[in-house]
């Protein structure tokens, strides 16, 4: 019973830091989809216009 | 935030070598064919702009099919235009950056030591065929004047046959089973079977040579754009993340 107890204790914090690491690198990858989508996709005239020849040369779908 | 952080300063380190470079590329590549093409474009806006000014034309006319917006602003031919270029590129090459350096720090989380230049290389190139080739077999690289169908049905499927390759290789790469593969492999040809959006009749005055070239063009300045977003985002990374673990350790 208190051997498991140990056992846990000393394994949390490595478990911690895989989640963490998990949680940040989805939060970096979501925070990069945002920015490609605003760019490349966003149906707002100013950033269509600002972005043109770029969504263009992706082949991004543009007007 | 120590993983957050380094994925993000890898990020915009390569994201603005890469952004800069693919802009010089593109001055030599797809620019000059966007802006052969645009003399097309304006030539059959103003011939539609008359046939506007008919009254009866206006009564048939569908006000959604003219969506180049007369009043919406737009940057000044020339430097303007070329700097928003570049704002635009560098701003999309930190987007996949972040993507590319999460990915790269997952992996690496696994094995415990950072990817090398070499897998971010392969990395890029599967950004490559995720984000460039898929989609663009369904919806080849296209110049401005070209008609196309709607704007959201194409982006719609875009999305659709990123998501779907990207899950296919994924299934292919990391399950390692037979079943996984073949459900792999049918997850890719899916968009591809189901059809991209395309109108039945397309007329235009922009030479079809000019977009095979433009083709030809996008899909090399691509394969540059990931495969150096792939080596620098991961070699910026590992250099980012070295002094952090053996500071720990």
């Amino acid at each position: 019973m208190s051997q498991s107890q140990v056992t846990q204790a000393t394994h949390l914090p490595v478990a911690a830091g895989q989640v963490g690491r998990l949680t940040q690198s989805l939060m970096a990858m979501v925070l990069g989809l945002f920015i490609v989508g605003v760019v490349g996709f966003s149906h707002i005239d100013v950033i269509h216009n600002a972005a043109h020849d770029v969504r263009h040369s992706n082949a991004f779908p543009c007007h | 935030m120590g993983t957050f952080r380094s994925i993000v300063f890898a990020s915009v380190i390569a994201g603005f070598v890469v952004g800069l470079i693919v802009t010089a590329v593109q001055q030599f590549g797809t620019v000059p064919l966007i802006l052969k093409a645009e003399v097309y474009e304006k030539a059959a806006e103003h011939r539609h702009d008359a046939a506007l000014a008919q009254p009866h034309v206006i009564l048939v006319h569908d006000q959604a099919a003219h969506d180049h917006g007369a009043e919406a602003w737009e940057p000044r031919e020339g430097l303007e235009r070329n700097a928003y270029t570049a704002g635009a590129n560098i701003l999309t090459a930190i987007g996949f950056a972040l993507l590319l350096a999460g990915f790269l720090s997952l992996r690496g989380g696994a094995t415990g030591e950072p990817a090398s230049w070499h897998e971010g290389l392969m990395w890029g190139l599967a950004g490559f065929a995720v984000f460039t080739i898929a989609p663009g077999l369904g919806l080849p690289p296209k110049l401005p004047g070209v008609p196309t169908a709607p704007l959201l049905s194409r982006q719609i499927w875009w999305l659709t046959a990123v998501l779907a390759t990207a899950a296919g290789l994924g299934l292919i790469v990391f399950r390692r089973s037979m079943p996984a593969a073949i459900a792999g492999v049918a997850l890719i040809m899916l968009p591809h079977l189901i059809g991209a959006p395309e109108l039945e009749h397309v007329e235009t005055k922009v030479p079809s040579s000019l977009s095979h070239q433009f083709v030809v063009a996008v899909t090399m300045t691509s394969l540059i754009f990931w495969s150096l977003l792939g080596g620098l985002t991961s070699a910026a990374y590992a250099w980012l993340e070295r002094p952090a673990s053996t500071a720990r350790g």
